[in-house]
């Protein structure tokens, strides 16, 4: 039964037209244990990404590295033009002339991290994707404008068509919906 | 607030609230007959008669329902004539060379370079408002971020024309960068010149990707509203599929508090470096400590006075006199207050240090030659300007007339092209030996060049208004729901209502 289900419905979706009332709903499906959840809001909806219990702290420490990565790159690019590739006396300064090889440092790191900080948010996000299932749900182009959403994937362990669909219908949704793949 | 049985974001709640009405009680506030927006109003930084559906629906609109106007064409029309005469003099130059401008010895920096700072300056206003008043959780910035984040990168891309053209030996440009040549050249890391390569490419690349990851939202709100279909996945496809998925939201909120965390050290280097351009050099009138510091503050005066003149036309060409209110154009007046008078305190730091260092070059400099001069004229005109002029901003009545903002902002932006031209060709007339001296006349192409520039800002500028969303929709409709927010909670508890006010 489920692999035939499973395989052609995307999950069940359920649409608020309230704010708090999704979060008190969101609490409830993270409560009962559900992991393959999402909710789709038309602006970023402070609290909301706790009480689904979304957790992902990779973009600020991807962003730590490439800034790192950058500074390195940038203070050993100056040092090698400046000593190795073209070493020329200016004014007597010293090869390794450190504090005038910070501002070209300093740049490297601001452009290193901004650029694979913006990459890697969309890629750990899956951007970009031009066609995901949920956009099959009802009215969902109101997502971003004044509708709030829900969804339990199918792909979640706990997930069961019937019982999933009674749970849904008790969170206090405008609409609750079967979503084709 | 869970015990809330309804939130009041779907709907319309009160009415306009007059300034200085704050005793009106809370029940007339929440019962009141919907207004449609109060001139009056001045306080508030978005109209409270909005709801998520109309600010969003206002300002996508813009973009995809609002016919072409009459207006628009005629501007564009001007910003193309500009263009033309910019692909003319550049043609021109790079057929000829500088000689086509007025530069000469001494004086090798004229008005390429005086443009290339002021559209800089311009530029910095945009990041300053997205960035910094972003971690300052100042929520008035957010109905002038977009198109104070467009004006930087179109500034950005006029300056950066000029130091391209200003080589001479235009195949050569590409000798500024790090890259291998068949001389085995390197760029000279010493060098402020150099630095300047790197701050002003990592400013607009960084610019460019803050702007854009701020867009994508929205242009996911105008792919969903969007009706033909071709237009639908036009739109989408620079939408990237975002769909407004809470854990999209939350990787995306920390990549871009991240992003306006780098960038606020980045808009603070920017002007700097340009500055030490000057301050490294040994010229008088160049070589100061207080450089970096009065050029910081100079760009940010010059950017909210090119935000002023570019919203207010803006907010009333679009109607959008209930998004951007008063409040934004009294604040960013009052950033202008600001940054004006440390522009002026440096001013007079530079002619006390003239004083002071007993330098008699620098004395010489400051007193004899700017005061009393042959370009004498541009020194008064300029402390009359920065210094006595901007002075009328501390008035409230000035602050809140769109008039009185509107002409103080065009005589800034006009004085801060003024410094330049007093500070970078000017000093250089006279320097260290009277032999060497020599008048400088910009030519009849300096100004071109400059008026061209003027022409592609504005060009792209009204393309930005008539294509996309000149205001970040999302983070409207996160105010308005953050607006309701508190006027709901401020109906359970009257104290919490001293929260609205921003």
């Amino acid at each position: 039964m489920e692999t035939t289900q499973a395989s052609s419905i995307h999950g069940i979706v359920a649409e608020f037209s309230n704010s708090n009332t999704l979060k008190a709903a969101a609490r409830k499906v993270r409560d009962s244990g559900y992991k393959k959840t999402d909710a789709y809001t038309p602006f970023p909806l402070e609290g909301l990404s706790e009480s689904l219990g979304v957790r992902d702290k990779w973009v600020p420490f991807i962003m730590l590295m490439a800034g790192f990565v950058g500074s390195v790159s940038g203070y050993t690019l100056a040092l090698w033009a400046m000593g190795i590739a073209l070493p020329l006396n200016i004014a007597g300064k010293p090869t390794n002339s450190w504090p005038l090889f910070i501002p070209p440092t300093f740049e490297m790191t601001v452009l290193t991290s901004a650029i694979v900080g913006v990459v890697s948010m969309f890629a750990l996000n899956g951007l970009p994707m031009p066609y995901h299932p949920v956009f099959n749900t009802p009215n969902f182009d109101r997502a971003s404008t004044d509708r709030f959403f829900l969804s339990i994937e199918a792909e979640d362990a706990l997930f069961d068509e019937e019982g999933t669909m009674a749970f849904m219908n008790t969170l206090g949704a405008d609409n609750v919906s079967v979503v084709e793949k | 607030m869970p015990k809330q049985p309804a939130e009041t974001e779907t709907e319309v709640t009160g009415g306009a609230m007059p300034p200085g009405n704050d005793r009106r009680s809370l029940r007339d506030m929440l019962t009141s007959v919907p207004q449609q927006y109060d001139p009056a109003m001045q306080d508030q930084i978005v109209g409270s008669h909005h709801t998520l559906e109309s600010v969003t629906a206002q300002i996508a609109d813009v973009a995809l329902r609002r016919p072409v106007s009459l207006g628009w064409v005629i501007s564009m029309f001007v910003s193309l004539t500009l263009l033309a005469l910019m692909i003319v003099s550049v043609t021109y130059l790079i057929l000829e060379g500088v000689g086509i401008w007025g530069v000469n010895v001494p004086v090798g920096w004229g008005v390429g370079i005086l443009s290339f700072v002021w559209w800089i300056g311009i530029g910095h206003a945009g990041t300053l408002i997205s960035a910094i008043l972003l971690l300052l959780h100042q929520n008035w910035r957010t109905s002038i971020n977009r198109f104070a984040e467009a004006m930087t990168l179109m500034a950005v891309m006029c300056a950066g024309l000029y130091p391209l053209l200003h080589v001479g030996r235009h195949q050569y440009v590409y000798w500024m960068l790090p890259w291998p040549n068949s001389m085995g050249l390197w760029p000279q890391f010493r060098s402020p010149l150099i630095w300047d390569v790197f701050a002003v490419s990592t400013y607009f690349t960084v610019s460019l990707v803050f702007w854009y990851i701020g867009l994508v939202p929205d242009l996911a709100t105008m792919r969903d509203r969007a009706k033909p279909v071709w237009l639908k996945k036009f739109i989408g496809f620079f939408a990237l599929g975002w769909r407004n998925s809470t854990r999209h939201w939350s990787r995306y909120n920390a990549a871009y508090l991240i992003l306006a965390g780098l960038s606020t050290p980045l808009v603070l280097s920017v002007h700097t470096t340009v500055s030490w351009d000057f301050a490294a050099g040994i010229v008088p009138g160049w070589h100061g400590t207080i450089f970096p510091q009065y050029f910081v503050a100079g760009a940010v005066y010059a950017g909210f006075a090119m935000v002023i003149n570019l919203g207010i036309p803006l907010r009333s060409f679009f109607r959008m006199k209930d998004l951007i209110t008063m409040k934004h154009l009294e604040n960013c007046g009052k950033f202008m207050c600001i940054t004006g008078n440390i522009v002026f305190y440096g001013y007079l730091m530079e002619i006390f240090t003239a004083w002071y260092s007993g330098v008699v070059f620098d004395k010489y400099l400051t007193f004899d030659n700017r005061m009393y001069g042959p370009y004498a004229w541009s020194f008064w005109l300029l402390i009359f300007c920065n210094g006595i002029f901007i002075q009328l901003i501390w008035f409230k009545k000035v602050r809140t007339s769109i008039w009185g903002l509107y002409i103080v902002a065009l005589v800034v932006n006009a004085a801060m092209w003024l410094e330049r031209l007093v500070l970078i060709p000017f000093s250089l007339t006279r320097d260290f030996l009277p032999s060497s001296w020599h008048m400088y006349y910009p030519s009849f192409w300096d100004y071109a060049t400059f008026a061209g520039t003027l022409g592609l800002f504005f060009t792209l500028f009204f393309i930005f208004v008539r294509l996309l969303p000149v205001i970040s929709i999302a983070e409207m409709r996160e105010l308005v729901h953050h607006e309701h927010h508190v006027d709901e909670m401020g109906a359970n508890d009257p104290e919490l209502i001293g929260g609205l006010k921003v």
